[in-house]
This record gives structure tokens, C-alpha cells and sequence, in this order.
């Protein structure tokens, strides 16, 4: 009989999560780190409803006249998946959780520059998403995420002006929590980190919140006159009454083309954390990695016209934005190279953050490649509005950024909870995600460039054993993703304890303990080292 | 000994701290001054972005339907609207007379600045509640009573009416996203008079003053483009 | 199982070219692809953890190698972008002397009209080897004209035209899709495309017409709402003659030189008053809402006819 049983757990070290109980310590904290578990939960919960509307897509998809669901409700689905993974999920998902948890610690400060800020963006955001899920429950929108014009501002029936309301509400969450990073990165940072010193992360949240606090604010208004132009039909987007409907769509795209690269920053700045700890060694071409985040960011701006070869633009601003979006290419690609050179002469181990990280580069180079074929304007006429699109974009959002949040997820669990998790079913669920996601997403390639169209509620049945074949791997990335799920909330009650370091990682988030106390750091650091100190006699302690 | 967080007890110097409005964490006041400022004039950039979208909408339909704005805004009261920006102008000097104030300790002062500038703003805001009126008094409101008459009629029918109606769209949106933020600085201003009748700024701690004094200029400026853009197209003289 | 093909049929003139293009870009994606899989595969068996406390060398990063894969991209690109680009260019403008066909969407199908008068719903009969040109506008929201076979595809708007060509060289029954999504139906907004040899064409024409074409239709139109009030033949009237005024440049009272195209003519019989003529008087009323697309479309095959007429000589002292 053990003694250790009759014990009470009392001693367990004081930390931000058992600080306080209770559900007002929760709702009403100011620690950024449980503002950083509030969004976990929220966007877990609006990734299970974005989800679930693509599993019924999907299967409603495998008949060429439709399985499951009639065509104006099938447009409902794909609507709201898009608005819901996107606004509600993507967007926040790597700032709002891991960014908002790890950004002080990561610069050594206390919390972030304005922690009531922060609480108050996870609020608006909540309020966006109640506008959002009313909308959805109450008949639904049916005009795609893109919301063109005139059909979402003059012939749709739906709630537009709900989801509207929800979306342009959350926007502001994007801008508070950017430009909460942004103070905090230039103002907070501890004594000896200069900018050069920075974990790529914190590159990757800085360049990001550019993003943030710069384009955000255009889609706020452009919603806001899609709403008034929905609700009041005066015509600024209406043909019939002397509007533009391509007006409306340079506004929308000038926003959200940089919105993809909020997507995929912060899943760049996650693979930089995990390969170098992974590999033992110390990035190759930092100085790059860095200027390449910045780089993205500012080229991000100047691309939107590319969604819009096809509107009967002028050609010469075809040739200007195509040129634009193959060198918006470049830097991304330079980052590719870069990663892969830090794994030569490394010490790699196979870790699920890893194998997350390894999955993310070879997914994002495949994503970006198709890329080349959209920025190029003769294919880009083919291949517009058909599902080549609708596999681009998901190789890059689900392939990419999806697999760098659950990198970054499984390699700071340790520090975000306390425990571990087991390896082996994170390394298997890597696989099974990986695997699903291409038997899911591939066959789209073939799809759209046999020109089966996007948002098709049914199609020619020559496409449908391409699509049988997508809706199959669907079913293996389902599975693929309930997998951590299950883990993780198991690991919160019965995983092993962590040490405070224990892939043996360095920044400053790893020199606290897991979890962290309330107030991060006993005293604050002096930072006397380069970043990613892997190398024999470089780490302090060798 | 240990409070609730585990931390040590407080010092006698960030209890001093804690009086001056320090915030935890921050390790001075000059860090959590330099980080409010900033904080602030990157929301302005957000707002010059928000806008920036109105007024690009703008240019581009005044470009293409130029006779229409210029019968619009001939419809205008150019007085009222160049009262309201002398009433405007007035009312951020007064709120930068209110930051001084704050900085050289002088609480009375403060507080009458602030109030004279919420004053000035409430006149504003009157002066555009009455021009709204007028607007429906001219049946010229956009969706809810478009049904110019008489010279309104006249006047706008050259440039096509439905142009006109356009016009009107931007007059109604621009100026009343522009008086929304007024709404919302009026009520900063009223906590601001609330917090500094207590005495909470010293010449140590006056931030949300001038974060509030940042953001009623931002207003300021945005009315100061409104005006040309919207009372004065084409010219009248 | 039926075999399923991984590109859709060449039918057009551009349709090779385009998939040369295309499969270089396959190439490109499956070579760095494949490169980057290798490569990281590679590293990860030869450079595993064999002992719990390696520690490799930092390597900080190198230049030289920064600016080679730097420079290689950027090469591809720009080659890319040059190809595609030259190749988008070409294709932009369509041949003289092609086939002008108008095509009018509406939620949810696609309505056609051939010169000759014939007309279509969701079917679009072409010659073979034959250069068409389409004029495309909406009735109601953004739609999108889309033949798979032929690689070609442009947005359809309303209160505007959009144009795109191309030249059939094989004949049969290819798709047709609505490729912007417009509402409930948008997946069934689809036709075919029926290409045929050039006598088999003319037969199709032939039988089952309207017996009038699409110029003749614009003249009763022209007619039938006063147009010839004002604009007389000889320029003596209140409005100007529109012999030789199509494609050619317009001065308007406002000094500005416009040309006098399809959305011109349509613009201005939409809202005249912002677009008159240098030298006359803004009296034009406005046709908005008295006219539907099918007539504005006559209307302009008729114009664009005149157009190709000489103007009369004007007489001396009328400007």
C-alpha cells in the first residue's frame, strides 16, 4: 500500500492556472495566459461547427445530384464553413491562442502592453461569433465568404446584415490584439533582447500584426457598406443604380489577400521555433528568415488584383499584379530553403511537433507552387472559379497553417499546461492528418483543371469518382483531427507532469516553470544570448 | 510573508508606484508612457485605414459622377458646415489647453478645458443634427425619403438623380461615421472630467488625456477633410 | 470504371498552348516539391538523434547560398510571368472579322444571340476555325462564361460588357459553366457549346430562324422609340448621326475624347446627359428602364452597323 494515494495535492507549485478557480477568475482575467485558454476553447468550438459543415459538404458531394442536402442549402454550407474557418477560426487561431500566450513570455515582460485590451478583443470576438451563429441558426447566408456584389447586396434573402454585424465586429478583435503585439514587441522587451535577438516567433507576430492593424480596418468598412448597401439599396454597389460591383470587390479582396498572409505568418514563425529545437541547431540565415516575414507582409498589400483577372480588368493591371504575386513568392520560398538547411548536420528527432512541422513545409511548398499557377495570368483564366482554386487555398490554410497551429499546439503544451501528451498517438495523428489531407485536397487539383467549377451544389457525373475520392479522404482527416483532441483533453488530467523544459528548447518561455506563474518571471531576465543558443557552449548552463 | 499570488511583499516603491497609476506590467512610467503612445497612434493608423476606405469609395464615384457631387453639395449649407469647423478647430485647442493643464498639475484647469470641449462638441453635434433635418425637410435622404422637389430638384437633376442619391449616400455615411466618433470622444471626454475632478493626474500620470487629446485631433482632422470634400466641390465663387 | 482523363479536351486555338504552360508549371511544382521531400527525407535519416546529448555546430547561414536560391526562383518567375504574360496578351484582343455573338446571363441560364437573329438558351452553336467574339452582360448579378475545352472564361456583369474569344478546332458538344457563383442555381447554369463544320453551321442557321437579324431587330427599336427624331442621317437634327460614329473616337462637351464602343453607346443610352456630344445640346432623354438587354443588344448591332457606313458630308454651317 502506497502512501502517496492518501496524500492531498498540496503541493503543487503555484501557477496561472491554479491561481484563482472559479468561473469569474476566467471571465474576468487580465493574465494573458488564460485569455490565451479562453480563445482556445472558443476557436476548438468554431472549428468543430466550420467542420462540421464541410463533412456534410462532403458527403452531400459524393452523388453528381447531390446527397444530402437541397442546392440553396448546400450554398448556406460552404458559406458559413468559409466565414466561420476563416473569421473564427484561421484568423485568430495562432495569435489569439499562441501568440497572446507566449508573445510577453518570449520578450520577458509580465504581460502584454494592455492586458484589458486583450480581454476585451477575446469579448468582441465572442460578440462577432453570437452575430455569426445567430445568423447561421436563423435561415443561414448564402452568398459565399467573398459576399460579391450585387448578389449579397441586392438579390440574397439571407442574413447578410447578421453576419455582417458578426464579422465586422470581430474585426476589430484582429486589430486590438495586433496592435497589442506591436506595442509590446517594440516597448517591453527585456533587457539585452534587441530585435536581432528575437525568437522568429515574435518576427512572425510582429510582421502578422502589421497585417492585422493595417488591412483589418478596410474590411471593417467595406462590410459596413455591404451592410448599408443590403439594408438601404442606394446603389453604391448596384449597376441599376450607377454602383460598381467590382468597386466593392477591390475593397474586399485589398483586405483579405493579406488576410491569407495573417493565415500563414504565424505558422511560418511556429515551423522556425520547432525546427531549430528539433534539430538541435541553430537556424540557418536568421537575418533572412526575419526580413522574409517583413517582406511577405508588405508585398501581401500590393497582390489583391490577382482574384480579379477574370472581371474584364484592364490587362495592364493584370500584367502589374501578376508580376506582384510571383514576387510575393520568392520570400516564401527563400524560408523553405532556409528550413531545410537547418536540419543539415542537425540532431533530429522525431517528435509530433516535428513531424507537424516537416508535414507543414511540405504541404505549404506544394500549396505555394499552385500558387505560380494562378499568379500566372493565362493558366489564372483556365483555372479561376474552378476547384484548382478551392485546392490552392486548402493546401496552403489546412495543409499549412492548420498543421502549424497543431505544431505549435503540441510543442508548448507542456509549457501552456503542464503535462505531456503521448507521443506515439500525436505522431500517429500527424500521419493519419497528413495523409487524409492529401487523399482529400489532391483529386481537387485534377478537378479544377477539368474545370468543374467551385460552389457547385451538383455536378456533371463524369467528376464523381474525383470527388468520391476527396469526400474518402475527408473521412481520414475527420479522424485524423479528433485524435489530439481526445489526447489532449486527456492529458489535461492524467498526462505525466512536465518538467519546465522538456524538449530541452531554448527562449525565454522555456526558462519558467510549466505552467508559468501568474506573473511569468520571479525577476525579469537579462537576455545575454542569441537566439536558438543550441550550439556546445553557447547555452548559458554549458 | 505572501499575498494571494505567491508574490513578495510589496515594496515600499511599487506601492508608490501602484499610486501613480504604474501598471503591473510595466517596470516605469516611462515604459507605459512610451507604450500608451504608441498604442495610440497606431489606433489612429487603423482609423486613417477605416476611413481611407470610405474616402477611396468616394473618390472614385466623385470621378465618375462629378456633376452629380457638385450639384449635391451645392445643396449644402457651406456656413454651417464652416462654423462647424471653426466650432471644431476651437474645440481641440481647447483639449490641447486641457493636456497642458493635466501636465503642469493644474486640476481646475484641466477640468474646464475638458468641459469646454465636450461644449464645443455638443455644438457640433447639434449643428449636425439640425442639418440631418434638413436633409429630410429636402426629402434628399438616401433609401428613407429621396424625393427632391422643386430648385433641390433643379439643382440636382443635371447630374442625374440617382448620382445624386449617391452623393447623399457618402454625405450621410461619412459625416455620420465622423459623428459617431464624436459621440464616442464625448463620452472619453466625460470620464475623463469624472477622473480628473478626483484628482487622478498628476504631472507624473496624465496619459489618458493625452491618448484621449490624440484621439479628439484625430476627429478634428478627419472634419477638416470632410468639409472640402463634401460642401465645397466645384466651387462657388 | 470508366477512364477518367486529367485535362479536358483541346477544342481551341489557345487550348495547347495553355496546357504547355500548365504542365510546365506541373513540372516545376512536382521537381521542388520533390527536391524539398527528398532533401528533408535525406537529413532526417542521415542527421537523426543517435545520442541524447548531441550538440551540432551552429551554422549560422550563408550568403552565397541566400543569393543562389534567391536568384533561381526569381529567374522562374520571371520566366513564368514573361511566357504567360505574352501568352495572355495575344489572346486579349480578339481578330477582326470574328463571329460577334451576344450572350446575356440571367440566374440561372445563359441566353445567346447570333447576328443572323437566331437565338439560344443554354446552347451556343460556332463554326469550326472561326474566330468568335462575345459581348456578355448580365441581367441581374455577376455571372461567369466558362468552356473548359477551350481554356477561356470571363465574368459577366450587369449595367456593363464583358468581352472574350476564341476559335474552335474540333468539333462536338463541349461544357459550358457559370464559374462566379450567382445564387441558388449557380450549379445549374450550364449549356453546351456545339461546335460544327462551317456548312453544317450555316445550315443550323438557316433552319428554324427568326428570318431576322439581330441589326434588323435594332432597327425597329431605333424606330420604335424616336431615335431618328433627333439623330438624323444627314447631321441636320438635334442629335448627331451615328453613320461611322461606332468605333471611332467622340468628343464630348466636356473636351474629353472617348471612343464610342459598346459601353459607350450603352452608357449613353442609359444616362445621356453625363456623355453628350461636343456641340450639342444635353436633351437626350434617358431610356433607363425602357429597354431590356435583349433590345439594348439589338441596338447596338445595329449601330455598330451604321457604324461601318460612311457619314453623309455635312452641310456648311451646321458644326
Amino acid at each position: 500500500m502506497s502512501t502517496a494515494t492518501l496524500e492531498p495535492r498540496v503541493h503543487a507549485p503555484r501557477n496561472y492556472l491554479n491561481a484563482d478557480y472559479g468561473w469569474k477568475s476566467w471571465l474576468f482575467t487580465l493574465d494573458h495566459k488564460r485569455i490565451a485558454l479562453l480563445y482556445l476553447v472558443s476557436i476548438t468550438f468554431f472549428f468543430i461547427i466550420g467542420g462540421s459543415f464541410a463533412v456534410l459538404m462532403r458527403i452531400h458531394l459524393v452523388e453528381p445530384q447531390g446527397a444530402l442536402v437541397q442546392p440553396e442549402t448546400y450554398n448556406k454550407l460552404f458559406t458559413l464553413h468559409g466565414i466561420v474557418m476563416i473569421f473564427f477560426f484561421l484568423i485568430p487561431s495562432i495569435p489569439a491562442v499562441l501568440g497572446n500566450f507566449l508573445v510577453p513570455l518570449m520578450v520577458g515582460a509580465r504581460d502584454l502592453a494592455f492586458p484589458r485590451l486583450n480581454l476585451l478583443s477575446w469579448y468582441i470576438y465572442i460578440v462577432g461569433g453570437m452575430f455569426t451563429l445567430y445568423s447561421a441558426i436563423a435561415g443561414g447566408v448564402d452568398t459565399g465568404w467573398t459576399f460579391y456584389t450585387p448578389y449579397s447586396s441586392t438579390y440574397s434573402n439571407t442574413q447578410v446584415t447578421a453576419v455582417a454585424i458578426g464579422v465586422f465586429i470581430t474585426g476589430f478583435s484582429s486589430i486590438l490584439t495586433g496592435l497589442n503585439f506591436i506595442v509590446t514587441i517594440h516597448k517591453m522587451r527585456a533587457p539585452g533582447l534587441t530585435w536581432f535577438r528575437m525568437p522568429l516567433f515574435l518576427w512572425a507576430m510582429y510582421a502578422t500584426s502589421i497585417i492585422m492593424v493595417l488591412g483589418t480596418p478596410v474590411l471593417a468598412i467595406t462590410i459596413f457598406l455591404l451592410a448599408l448597401e443590403h439594408l438601404f439599396h442606394v446603389g453604391i454597389f448596384s449597376p441599376a443604380l450607377g454602383g460598381d460591383p467590382l468597386l466593392f470587390q477591390h475593397l474586399f479582396w485589398f483586405y483579405s489577400h493579406p488576410a491569407v498572409y495573417i493565415m500563414i505568418l504565424p505558422a511560418m514563425g511556429v515551423v522556425s521555433e520547432i525546427i531549430p529545437c528539433f534539430a538541435r541547431k541553430r537556424i540557418f540565415g536568421y537575418k533572412i528568415v526575419a526580413f522574409s516575414s517583413v517582406a511577405i507582409a508588405v508585398l501581401g498589400f500590393l497582390v489583391w488584383g490577382h482574384h480579379m483577372f477574370v472581371t474584364g480588368q484592364s490587362v495592364y493591371a493584370g500584367l502589374i499584379f501578376s508580376m506582384l504575386s510571383f514576387l510575393v513568392a520568392i520570400p516564401s520560398a527563400i524560408k523553405v530553403f532556409n528550413w531545410t538547411s537547418t536540419l543539415y548536420k542537425g540532431s533530429i528527432s522525431y517528435d509530433a511537433p516535428m513531424l507537424y512541422a516537416l508535414g507543414f513545409i511540405g504541404l505549404f511548398t506544394m500549396g505555394g507552387l499552385t500558387g505560380l499557377f494562378l499568379a500566372s495570368l493565362a493558366t489564372d483564366v483556365h483555372l479561376n472559379g474552378t476547384y484548382f482554386i478551392v485546392a490552392h487555398f486548402h493546401y496552403i490554410m489546412v495543409g499549412g497553417a492548420v498543421m502549424g497551429y497543431l505544431g505549435g499546439i503540441h510543442f508548448w503544451w507542456p509549457k501552456i499546461s503542464g503535462r505531456k501528451y503521448p507521443n506515439m498517438w500525436a505522431g500517429i495523428a500527424a500521419v493519419i492528418i497528413f495523409i487524409g489531407f492529401n487523399l482529400t485536397f489532391f483529386p481537387q487539383f485534377v478537378l479544377g483543371y477539368l474545370g468543374m467549377p467551385r460552389r457547385y451544389a451538383f455536378y456533371p457525373a463524369e467528376f464523381q469518382v474525383l470527388n468520391v475520392m476527396s469526400s474518402a479522404g475527408a473521412t481520414v482527416l475527420g479522424v485524423g483531427y479528433l485524435i489530439p483532441l481526445i489526447y489532449l483533453i486527456w492529458s489535461m488530467r492524467y498526462g505525466p507532469i512536465s518538467e519546465p523544459n522538456p524538449w530541452g528548447a531554448t527562449g525565454l518561455e522555456w526558462k519558467t516553470s510549466s505552467p508559468p506563474p501568474t506573473e511569468n518571471f520571479a525577476e525579469i531576465p537579462v537576455v545575454t544570448e542569441e537566439a536558438y543558443a543550441y550550439a556546445p557552449g553557447e547555452a548559458a548552463g554549458d | 510573508m505572501r499575498t494571494r499570488l505567491g508574490r513578495p511583499l510589496v515594496t515600499d516603491a511599487e506601492a508608490h508606484a501602484h499610486d501613480t497609476g504604474l501598471a503591473h506590467q510595466f517596470e516605469d512610467l516611462e515604459q507605459q508612457q512610451e507604450a500608451d503612445a504608441l498604442g495610440i497612434w497606431l489606433f489612429l493608423v487603423t482609423e486613417i485605414m477605416f476611413f481611407g476606405g470610405l474616402f477611396a469609395a468616394y473618390a472614385i464615384y466623385r470621378w465618375l459622377y462629378f456633376g452629380a457631387f457638385q450639384g449635391g453639395s451645392h445643396i449644402l449649407d457651406i456656413r454651417l458646415g464652416a462654423a462647424n469647423t471653426i466650432v471644431l478647430l476651437g474645440s481641440s485647442l481647447t483639449m490641447a489647453l486641457s493636456v497642458r493643464s493635466a501636465q503642469t498639475g493644474n486640476r481646475r484647469a484641466t477640468v474646464v478645458f475638458l468641459l469646454a470641449t465636450m461644449i464645443l462638441g455638443g455644438i457640433f453635434l447639434g449643428v449636425k443634427a439640425y442639418e440631418y433635418n434638413q436633409k429630410f425637410v429636402e426629402h434628399v435622404v438616401p433609401s428613407l425619403d429621396w424625393a427632391p422637389e422643386g430648385e433641390t430638384l433643379a439643382r440636382l437633376a443635371p447630374g442625374g438623380l440617382e448620382h445624386a442619391e449617391i452623393y447623399f449616400f457618402f454625405y450621410f455615411a461619412m459625416t455620420g461615421l465622423h459623428a459617431l466618433h464624436m459621440i464616442i470622444g464625448m463620452g472619453l471626454l466625460l470620464w475623463l472630467v469624472l477622473r480628473a475632478r478626483k484628482g487622478s493626474f498628476t504631472p507624473h500620470y496624465f496619459a489618458p488625456v493625452e491618448v484621449v487629446g490624440l484621439y479628439w485631433h484625430f476627429v478634428d482632422i478627419v472634419w477638416i477633410f470632410l468639409f472640402p470634400l463634401l460642401y465645397l466641390i466645384g466651387g462657388r465663387y | 470504371m470508366q477512364s477518367f482523363p486529367f485535362q479536358p479536351d483541346q477544342a481551341s486555338t489557345i487550348a495547347k498552348s495553355v496546357d504547355q504552360l500548365y504542365f510546365f508549371l506541373t513540372a516545376v511544382t512536382l521537381f521542388f516539391t520533390g527536391l524539398i521531400f527528398s532533401v528533408i527525407f535525406y537529413f532526417m535519416i542521415k542527421y537523426r538523434r543517435r545520442s541524447p546529448d548531441e550538440r551540432p555546430k551552429a551554422i549560422e547561414g550563408s550568403f552565397p547560398l541566400e543569393v543562389l536560391w534567391t536568384a533561381i526562383p526569381t529567374v522562374i518567375v520571371a520566366l513564368i510571368f514573361v511566357w504567360s504574360s505574352t501568352l495572355y496578351f495575344r489572346n486579349a484582343e480578339p481578330p477582326k472579322g470574328s463571329l460577334e455573338i451576344f450572350v446575356t446571363g440571367k440566374q440561372w441560364m445563359w441566353k445567346v444571340e447570333h447576328p443572323e437573329g437566331q437565338r439560344e438558351i443554354n446552347e451556343m452553336h460556332v463554326p469550326l476555325g472561326r474566330p468568335v467574339k462575345l459581348t456578355m452582360t448580365s441581367e441581374d448579378v455577376i455571372h461567369d462564361f466558362f468552356v473548359p475545352a477551350f481554356r477561356v472564361k470571363k465574368d459577366v456583369l450587369p449595367g456593363r460588357y464583358t468581352t472574350m474569344w476564341f476559335e474552335a478546332t474540333k468539333v462536338g458538344t463541349f461544357h459550358l459553366f457559370c464559374a462566379q457563383y450567382c445564387g441558388a442555381f449557380h450549379a445549374g447554369m450550364i449549356g453546351s457549346i456545339i461546335v460544327q463544320e462551317p456548312d453544317e453551321y450555316e445550315r443550323w442557321l438557316a433552319g428554324g430562324a427568326p428570318g431576322e437579324s439581330m441589326e434588323q431587330a435594332g432597327a425597329k427599336v431605333f424606330q420604335a422609340n424616336g431615335c431618328p427624331t433627333c439623330h438624323l442621317a444627314d447631321g441636320t437634327g438635334l442629335g448627331p448621326s451615328l453613320l461611322g460614329v461606332y468605333g471611332n473616337p467622340v468628343k464630348l462637351t466636356t473636351g474629353q475624347i472617348v471612343t464610342a464602343d459598346d459601353a459607350y453607346v450603352r452608357q449613353h443610352i442609359l444616362n445621356p446627359k453625363v456623355t453628350t456630344v461636343f456641340g450639342y445640346h444635353s436633351i437626350m432623354p434617358s431610356f433607363q428602364g425602357q429597354l431590356t438587354e435583349e433590345q439594348l443588344n439589338n441596338l447596338i448591332a445595329y449601330i455598330r452597323a451604321l457604324g461601318k457606313a460612311q457619314p453623309m458630308p455635312k452641310e456648311a454651317g451646321k458644326q
